[in-house]
């Protein structure tokens, strides 16, 4: 499972682990050419990267991340929320279509949710204090290695503590109140292939650890570094490893470098009339290394599959050599597959350098809808008959009352009179003529993609199902708002940071039979811990049925507390979590279903006793 | 004795799993501070039934209910996937068509089922109203407990776990909730009350719901009756309540738990169905039990009437009896979602699918025990001493006759030392002494009078007769009698094991005593109530309690009596020395009279004939040993201990060890 961090690829030759021998003896059978330290790589081709103008890279992000993104939360500098001089919540930037929009029932719903008050902020510290930042310590000889490679680098403070963290809650509080006590002694930006070999290769010379670094966006923890590290630690940043290197149209595959961001992949695609259809809600930042190294699940899986369903190759750099297989086909059957150790293994086993990933021609339809049902039971009923008949949407997700509201809370002011007449005739509808309980109701959205016509044929057979468990269908616009919340959601827990508002969100694989129990005592848990630990208003606790599958579901939930009057805030977080992840055990579901993580206090529970 | 914890603590989630219950069970120990009690009766007299039977009745329910009336609960069960399951697989099994499976699974459910209406619970607050008022001076209720259980029963399923004395139990429990606009309790009951014509169909009005006695080998029963139990628990239809020990105790001492429904409604937080359960504690004590006598003649052999109707008009002559006051005590609601955690930490739920019938592992099976002997120990806590047990526990050591102003002496003393131990003595209305001692007496004077300033046991009949007559009436007495001591029994029995342990072993070795205390408390195992293997801290739990009282001093490896201790000593080895004789009668019974192989009945028949010669030759004056209960806890704890085998129902096969009967 997930070792820690301190794992990573290259470490001393020294220490033999057992995960290694089991790899090199996996990659013995590959290819029959294990690449020891001190041999030129596998690979004799010149990297074509090399000679590139320096400059802006290509990809959407820069090597100075800090200055695109913001170096102490989520996302793009220029977009966060605020409260305006009239106090109205307001979303800045042009990037997301809530963008300068203004929020009007938002605050309310903040402060009638977390019992915050906009008065008492919690303010972060305004920029990086360099002088606290733990000292570079490297070694001489292995700088004058790394120069020698010409692999771009640099031992900058800023750079080096926006690589020590991904953006789980610990690590963005200690961002604003605090320090990581060791954080990268250097960064390195390889350009392609052949510079991971070579800084794998120094690594193993020097004994060093590397930390692969892609999008930054990880919540396992798994870029943190160990305090007790006492080597160099060298964060590989894959950020200027992002290009498409070539588009087979026949098998209808491309091989991409895997530094590439989901944004910038599904850009360059397109221009060719391609997608991978691979959406985390992290797709703006994250990877498709990280993708690989973590197991990731996008949103429109039901039609494209998740990342081991995508990938038919990959290329990764151990400190034994690089594991590979030898022809890029969609099924083979010679042992285990050498992707199924690859994919979940975080960075521990190596670096992944280039994968070669599914793609489909450009849907030419796309349609958002949304589906109102009396309560969750009835929905989650419903989506159950949508798996079992195998007719799921591209996407479809089904969100709890409280996450309703939430995504209510969210709505734009609206522009005109009619649009406003016309949210209240619908409410009425549901309400009044229908009887629904506005506390009680869940709303599924609902995402379509193909072409035209069939599109069209899967939304009236997805409705006649939805009809059958009472649901009503609410609209496109709903539906659309949907999606948006989970790409806002993260900008939220800054703004909530500021006002004592602490939160996080985790996810469950679950048997269908079990999602309603589950969800009711995970939520029911979460309240009681927080009473338990002293935390003085009611917690925020929801969650949204979020994939469906045939033997079961993905459940994803929200938490958030308002932390006032708590001495230390993330302990008390940790612990709830932690209780809230045993009663996710204990209902039957799995600990994550793609985030991921270190859970190693758990692993007794999880496995058999001879792992 | 090792100090406790400080109480703030919360207990260690230790392997040691058992850490949980002994540590509560000794802070509670240290600070036992309980409720206040209210008599409900008193507005009873003073306004109207009637208008009690009609008053708006609208109690709060649990915040998760689905409501649903009796019969669409029926109508879930039969659909159930649970008990489908189990019909397609008999179906499987024996060839017979799935329809025939499910009518029979109907019918088990028609007679199973409750029919809860407000009519009959209306009709019952009526006439209950009317009966308890002629029956009972008061009956005492901690209304704090109410709330608390007001409380819970809107946050989870609430399971009402009773003690059980006397057919009033559950009768009184139902009055108690109506009365407080608490939501009626569904109540397990035995299905012999069916055979009463009338009244079984007005209990099940008043929301009964019948088991069968033993239905272990009827799949079909067993699924549909555990499903019955467990969905309305689920929906949160009504607070389910049985009683833990299986059937109403003829001697008022608790009688071992039994596990089958207490798994049943355990089960659906194991499977997470619900958030949590709370599991309710209630002591009933009574002053005077309506069916003492009954339970006397029962112990010695006459059997028991069955339930009848007409059996019942027949009892209405008690009507015109007194029988005191009642104590109810309702404990505090205790979450099984607590007691589990840090105790079954892999769910064994996961890996199989929730309705398939699956026996419980053994971890789980192990918690169900200790649960109910936790619940079990709760109810002794609670229950209440009148003052009449401390006399019936003083004259039983001083029989024939006792001096009256000896007795009140005594009684008085053996109050404080009740006190020291934890026992929960409510004096009537801080009567003096002698007062209460009278009124007690005058209450129970079918057991015990008052004869020239000596307090006799009333054996009416035994002086004349022939000696066979004697010996019945005069054990009647002392069995009646015992019933009410009985009731301190589980209180003392700690410290008074290790007291009969220092005299047995003639040692002061600490060692030494304890080894024969902890088999002393196996052999007893199944006749007071001890928390399974927490050997140790019961011999602590004892020694404390007789070194807080001055009768013992221990140091690091020796355990002393002192010497103003000896009357605490000599008075609670005398009050379990029917205990310790009856035992070696039975014994000396087993090892020379008995059979090699025989069965229970043989067994008691036999018993109770070389008992009664014994007594007829005067060669011993153990009565109590005549009684069907110690015989057969005596055989249950052979059978424990492996000096006796049980084969096959319906013979008990005997294997005498006769170094065991030689120890004691």
């Amino acid at each position: 499972m997930a070792a820690p961090a301190e794992e990573a690829a290259g470490s001393g030759p020294g220490s033999p682990s057992s995960a290694r021998r089991r790899l090199s003896i996996i990659s013995g059978h590959l290819r029959g050419s294990p690449w020891a330290p001190g041999r030129e790589g596998p690979s004799p081709s010149p990297c074509k990267a090399r000679g590139a103008p320096a400059g802006p890279a290509s990809g959407s992000i820069p090597k100075k991340r800090q200055e695109l993104l913001k170096w102490n939360g989520w996302g793009y500098n220029d977009s966060k929320f605020i409260f305006n001089k009239k106090g109205q919540a307001e979303f800045t930037g042009r990037r997301y279509r809530l963008g300068g929009m203004v929020l009007p029932t938002f605050k309310e719903w903040i402060e009638k949710t977390f019992g915050a008050s906009l008065e008492h902020k919690s303010t972060s510290r305004a920029s990086l204090n360099v002088n606290d930042v733990p000292p570079s310590i490297i070694s001489e000889e292995f700088l004058q290695d790394l120069i020698a490679t010409k692999i771009s680098y640099s031992q900058d403070a800023e750079d080096r503590v926006f690589r020590a963290h991904g953006h789980c809650l610990h690590e963005i509080f200690a961002l604003r109140e605090g320090i990581f006590r060791r954080i990268p002694d250097i960064v390195v930006w390889p350009v392609c292939h052949e510079d991971v070999v070579k800084i794998v290769e120094l690594a193993c010379k020097h004994s060093l650890c590397i930390i692969p670094f892609g999008g930054g966006t990880s919540v396992s923890s798994a870029l943190e570094c160990p305090e007790e590290e006492k080597r160099t630690i060298v964060s590989l940043d894959t950020s200027q490893m992002n290009r498409i290197l070539w588009i087979d149209e026949k098998n209808l595959t491309a091989c991409v470098e895997a530094g590439i961001v989901g944004q910038d992949l599904e850009k360059q695609l397109a221009e060719s009339g391609f997608c991978t259809g691979h959406e985390p809600d992290s797709m703006e930042f994250s990877s498709l290394g990280g993708w690989v190294a973590t197991r990731a699940s996008g949103m429109k899986k039901n039609i494209y599959g998740n990342i081991e369903d995508l990938v038919i190759h990959i290329k990764m750099v151990t400190p034994r050599g690089i594991v590979e297989k030898n022809c890029q086909v969609p099924r083979m059957s010679t042992g285990p597959d050498i992707h199924h150790f690859i994919m979940g293994s975080e960075g521990t086993l190596g670096v992944v350098t280039e994968v070669t990933v599914k793609i489909r021609p450009v849907p030419e339809y796309q349609k958002y809808g949304s589906v109102v049902f009396p309560n969750f039971e009835r929905g989650v009923a419903c989506l159950r008959e949508v798996a079992k008949q195998r007719c799921a949407p591209a996407s479809i997700r089904l969100v709890d009352n409280a996450q309703f509201q939430f995504g209510h809370a969210l709505k734009p002011q609206v522009a005109s009179i009619f649009t406003s007449f016309l949210d209240g005739l619908k409410k009425f509808y549901i309400t009044k003529f229908k009887g629904f309980d506005p506390n009680i109701l869940c709303v599924a959205t609902l995402l379509f993609e193909g072409d035209r016509e069939k599109v069209l044929q899967h939304e009236k057979q997805v409705y006649d199902i939805a009809t059958k468990f009472g649901g009503l269908a609410a609209g496109e616009d709903n539906g659309q708002r949907g999606y948006m919340l989970t790409f806002v959601i993260a900008y939220l827990r800054d703004l909530g940071l500021d006002y004592y508002v602490i939160g996080e969100s985790f996810e469950t694989s679950v048997p269908w039979d079990r999602v309603l129990d589950l969800c009711r005592n995970v939520k029911e848990r979460i309240v009681r811990e927080c009473k338990e630990k002293g935390v003085q208003f009611a917690p925020f606790s929801t969650c949204r049925v979020t994939q469906t599958y045939d033997a079961g579901a993905c459940v994803y939930f929200y938490f958030a507390f308002n932390y006032r009057g708590i001495s230390d805030p993330i302990h008390v977080y940790e612990q709830i979590e932690r209780a809230a992840r045993e009663e996710i055990l204990a209902n039957g579901g799995s600990l994550s279903h793609h985030h991921g993580g270190n859970f190693s206090p758990f692993l007794p529970d999880l496995q058999g006793k001879c792992l | 004795r090792a100090s406790s914890p400080s109480p703030r603590t919360p207990p260690p989630v230790s392997p040691l799993s058992h850490s949980l219950f002994v540590y509560s069970q000794q802070k509670e120990l240290m600070s036992k501070k309980r409720d206040e009690f209210e008599d409900i009766l008193e507005e009873r007299r003073v306004s109207s039934d009637l208008r009690y039977a009609m008053k708006c009745y609208a109690p709060v329910i649990y915040k998760g209910l689905s409501p649903c009336k009796p019969n669409a609960i029926k109508s879930a069960v039969l659909q159930s996937e649970q008990v489908q399951y189990v019909i397609k697989q008999l179906a499987k099994e024996t060839g017979e068509s799935p329809d025939i499976i499910q009518e029979e699974a109907m019918e088990i459910l028609d007679e199973m089922g409750h029919s809860m209406q407000l009519g009959a619970v209306r009709f019952f607050a009526f006439t209950l109203s009317k009966i308890f008022k002629r029956l009972f001076q008061r009956v005492c209720v901690n209304e704090e407990g109410m709330q608390r259980l007001q409380q819970a029963i809107q946050e989870h399923p609430v399971v009402l776990l009773p003690s059980h004395r006397s057919y009033i139990d559950f009768l009184m429990l139902s009055y108690l909730l109506y009365t407080y606009d608490l939501a009626l309790p569904v109540i397990a009951a035995g299905i012999d009350f069916l055979g009463m014509k009338i009244v079984g169909e007005l209990l099940r009005r008043a929301g009964a719901f019948f088991m069968r006695r033993s239905f272990g080998g009827n799949r079909l029963y067993w699924a549909v009756f555990a499903e019955y139990v467990k969905t309305m628990l689920r929906n949160g239809y009504a607070p389910i309540e049985f009683f833990l020990e299986g059937t109403r105790s003829r001697t008022a001492k608790t009688l071992t738990p039994k596990f089958g429904l207490l798994s049943i409604v355990m089960e659906p937080f194991f499977k997470r169905e619900v958030f949590d359960t709370y599991l309710v504690p209630i002591s009933i004590s009574y002053e005077r039990i309506l069916e003492e006598s009954l339970y006397a003649y029962e112990l010695l052999g006459v059997p028991k009437p069955k339930e009848s109707t007409s059996g019942l008009l027949k009892a209405r002559r008690i009507l015109s009896d007194n029988f005191g006051t009642i104590h109810i005590y309702v404990g505090q609601p205790v979450s099984l979602r607590t007691l589990a955690s840090g105790r079954i930490n892999r769910c064994p739920y996961n890996l199989v699918p929730r309705h398939l019938p699956q026996k419980p592992s053994d971890d789980i099976q192990e918690f169900v025990s200790d649960v109910a002997y936790k619940m079990e120990l709760l109810q002794i806590e609670n229950m209440v001493l009148r003052p009449w047990v401390l006399v019936a526990a003083v004259l039983l050591q001083n029989l024939p006759a006792v001096d009256f102003e000896l007795l009140i002496e005594k009684t008085l003393w053996l109050k404080g030392l009740t006190q020291t131990f934890g026992g929960f003595i409510e004096w009537p209305d801080n009567l003096c002494a002698k007062k209460a001692i009278t009124s007690g007496l005058a209450l129970h004077s079918n057991i015990a009078r008052l004869v020239d300033g000596h307090v006799v046991l009333n054996d009416k009949g035994a002086e004349d007769g022939a000696v066979g007559e004697i010996i019945f009436k005069r054990a009647l007495a002392v069995l009646m009698c015992g019933t009410y001591r009985n009731q301190l029994l589980n209180v003392f029995v700690r410290p008074s094991l290790v007291v009969v342990a220092l005299q047995m072993t003639r040692s002061f070795r600490k060692e030494e005593v304890y080894s024969c205390f902890s088999f002393l408390r196996d052999v007893f195992s199944d006749e007071f109530i001890f928390f399974p293997g927490i050997s140790l801290k019961d011999f602590e739990e004892g020694c404390f309690l007789l070194t807080k009282c001055g009768a013992i001093q221990t140091t690091q490896q020796e355990i002393y009596p002192t010497d103003k201790g000896s009357v605490v000593i000599s008075f609670l080895s005398a009050m379990f020395r029917p205990f310790m004789e009856g035992y070696q009668l039975i014994f000396r019974y087993l090892s020379k009279e008995a059979k090699e192989t025989f069965t229970e009945k043989q067994f008691i028949s036999g018993v109770r004939n070389f008992v009664f010669q014994l007594l007829e030759k005067g060669n011993t004056q153990c009565y109590e040993a005549l009684s069907s209960d110690i015989q057969k806890n005596a055989l249950a704890a052979l059978v424990q201990l492996g000096a006796v085998k049980k084969k096959k129902i319906p013979c008990v096969d005997l294997l005498e060890i006769k170094p065991v009967a030689a120890r004691l």
